[in-house]
């Protein structure tokens, strides 16, 4: 009997389901200790400027997986599992109004990463204020940020701090003159046209061409480029340039016989910059984030693994939102578990918030600034990376900072 | 002055291309092929696989840069568009469809390659300096290649049996049934080889301007945009289309901020319209 098979098998399977009760019993008591914490991701994720809104999420949800495959992230004395929730808003104000509200009336939560441009962060900005919801934009306009207004924290550096620093630079390293300015014919990347503008007047330059623009959907910018080229400016600036459109307006500048610098106050990805202009990219100056070999921490080395995991393949402009999630996450643990719920918490902690940068090599302190831009602080204090393309690879230029 | 005309010419020579290929489905189909920017995405998608990423020849990248869409065109005529015309009682349901076919290629197209912008080696690189002006040997690779294509097309339906057969549908769609042209096989081979062009000049010009799933519905506003100057369905009316919108964009960008230039287009196609909707070659409707 008690070789029969069907016994050994009834036995077995006795043993197996009282093993598992037994290992459900212990695992019970781990599962239920795990809080979670939830965080939206609302932003472009779809169409020509996909990248913007997939890099945030992609970011988002490499630092989560970090932060759960070591055992969740500490606020309070409990350990928090971070789950990532993230809208297209098809760079469509009416659906990002839609997105902002199912994420903060329907789901509840308090903290959101996006969206990425004007339009889509003003259309959002009653719903976020209204629901006391705290949101990271990667939008430039100053009103988002400057009160009344109280939740919404610059992700990035802003065109108009990037391009005096680096017109500057330029001018003091390179000697530069003369400048010329092309932008999109949307909103975003004609801000950014009329900033730099400004600043460039500002700084002593001569804007030799303040106003050219190209469709959006552009797709030849040989007609577009050869009358700024013509004029031969030091510097040509592409305004609030989308990654997918920087390589063809690189190689059309540069098949046109332009010699002068290009430039770009707007985060680049070196694949697509050496696949669109090759050899062409050379000398091109952008703003990045730290992924750039020489700055990058090791922490910041496991981020690009875990991002590419999740993402398919690494991409540079990634290395500008890195930030959001970890200073979104670091402030609630310092404002106290109450922050989670009551974003009040949360804005109480900024003015004091420092943590060390973990994502830099060199030693260095992450906190909000932005004082001086919007009378409050309201800007994560990213470094502002300056990068150039030398022999298909970003190098840093150099690394300032926003007051 | 030079430069001006070096880019209307490249311009016109890239966008005749894809006016031929939407102009032939009109003409044996009498349908607007919405997804027809999608086609020259997914031609340029092939030759960044096979000539960028797997590093074939790029001949091989042109072939399939014309198969992959035309056996997609091909497949849309057969098992969509020819039981919807056959059984729908209003016009707008094809064109309904077709906005459909369009939306789920972008779709498609976002998910099998993602959002992010390609772009391929050119086949010859340097530039060529004419009278003050810059023309790249890729454009002018374009250029010749976009005119003998136009070349072989124009023969294709002036000479060999099929092509006659379209040029009878299009005429008359009844009157050619009753002459025994096979009317399902050629509009099927008339959308195939209007898909399989669109295709091409998307992989002709990613060696300039490269590919992401999103660019598309432009190409086939411009697309419209041609076929309405020049006249829907007529073949000369589509390589007026592609001249005239080629100039207007260099004449108008070298003149005025971009902005500026397509509103005037604009405005300029829709009192052309006004005056003449068919178009500059195109016969009255009805």
């Amino acid at each position: 009997m008690i070789n029969s098979p069907t016994l050994k098998r009834r036995h077995l399977l006795a043993a197996a389901g009282g093993l598992a009760a037994a290992g459900a019993g212990l695992a019970r008591p781990a599962i239920a200790a795990m809080k979670t914490f939830r965080v939206g991701v609302l932003g472009v994720m779809s169409g020509p400027d996909a990248a913007w809104g997939l890099h945030n999420k992609y970011s988002a949800i490499a630092t989560a997986n970090m932060y759960n495959a070591a055992g969740g992230f500490p606020i309070g004395g409990d350990k928090y599992g971070i789950d990532v929730i993230a809208m297209d808003d098809q760079l469509d104000p009416k659906i990002a109004v839609a997105g902002a509200e199912k994420l903060t009336q329907e789901q509840g939560l308090r903290y959101v990463i996006g969206p990425n441009v004007d339009t889509t962060a003003l259309s959002i900005k009653p719903v976020m204020e209204r629901n006391k919801a705290i949101y990271i934009p990667y939008a430039f306009n100053k009103t988002l940020y400057t009160p009344p207004a109280e939740n919404a924290i610059l992700g990035m550096i802003a065109s108009y701090e990037a391009g005096p620093i680096i017109y500057k630079y330029l001018m003091q390293t390179k000697g530069i003159k003369t400048i010329a300015f092309l932008a999109a014919n949307e909103p975003d990347p004609l801000n950014q046209q009329q900033a730099g503008v400004a600043a460039a007047e500002k700084l002593g330059l001569k804007v030799l061409v303040k106003n050219a623009t190209y469709q959006a959907s552009a797709t030849d910018f040989f007609p577009v480029v050869s009358p700024i080229v013509k004029q031969k400016p030091d510097l040509l600036v592409f305004s609030g340039v989308a990654p997918a459109t920087a390589p063809q307006l690189i190689k059309a500048a540069r098949e046109l016989g332009y010699k002068g610098l290009l430039s770009t106050e707007t985060a680049q990805d070196i694949k697509i910059l050496n696949q669109g202009a090759g050899k062409y990219a050379d000398g091109f100056i952008s703003v990045g984030g730290a992924s750039t070999p020489e700055i990058r921490s090791a922490y910041m080395e496991r981020f690009v693994q875990e991002y590419t995991k999740a993402a398919g393949e690494w991409d540079d402009e990634a290395g500008t939102k890195v930030y959001a999630l970890e200073m979104i996450l670091h402030t609630i643990a310092k404002a106290g578990p109450q922050a989670i719920s009551d974003t009040s918490a949360y804005k109480a902690e900024i003015n004091s918030f420092a943590m060390p940068n973990p994502f830099l090599k060199s030693a260095s302190t992450l906190k909000y600034v932005g004082a001086a831009y919007f009378d409050q602080k309201r800007q994560i204090g990213v470094p502002m990376v300056v990068n150039e393309v030398q022999d298909g690879s970003f190098h840093t230029l150099f690394v300032g900072s926003v007051a | 002055m030079a430069q001006i005309l070096i880019d209307g010419c490249v311009l016109a020579a890239s966008y005749a291309l894809i006016a031929l290929g939407i102009t032939l489905i009109f003409s044996v189909m009498r349908l607007l092929n919405f997804a027809h920017g999608e086609l020259f995405m997914i031609g340029a998608f092939m030759v960044y696989y096979v000539y960028g990423a797997w590093h074939l020849p790029f001949a091989i990248g042109l072939v399939v840069a014309a198969l992959v869409p035309a056996l997609i065109g091909a497949g849309f005529e057969k098992f969509l568009f020819r039981r919807v015309m056959r059984i729908a009682t209003r016009e707008e349901n094809t064109m309904l469809l077709a906005v459909g076919t369009a939306i789920l290629l972008d779709n498609v197209a976002l998910f099998l390659f993602g959002e992010n912008q390609h772009g391929v080696p050119e086949t010859v690189s340097g530039v060529l300096q004419i009278a003050g002006g810059f023309l790249p040997y890729q454009r002018l690779v374009v250029i010749i290649m976009s005119l003998a294509l136009i070349a072989v097309l124009l023969g294709f339906v002036q000479f060999t049996r099929p092509g006659r057969a379209m040029r009878a549908l299009a005429q008359d769609r009844d009157a050619a049934l009753l002459m025994g042209v096979d009317v399902d096989r050629t509009s099927m081979l008339g959308f195939a080889i209007g898909a399989g062009l669109a295709g091409l000049a998307g992989g002709l010009l990613v060696t300039i301007q490269g590919v992401n799933a999103g660019i598309g519905v432009n190409i086939s506003i411009k697309a419209f945009i041609m076929i309405m100057i020049g006249g829907a369905g007529v073949v000369s009316g589509a390589l007026l289309g592609a001249l005239v919108l080629g100039f207007a964009e260099s004449i108008g960008y070298s003149l005025l901020p971009g902005s500026e230039t397509y509103l005037l287009i604009f405005v300029g196609l829709v009192l052309f319209l006004i005056i003449r909707p068919q178009g500059i070659m195109g016969h009255p409707w009805g």
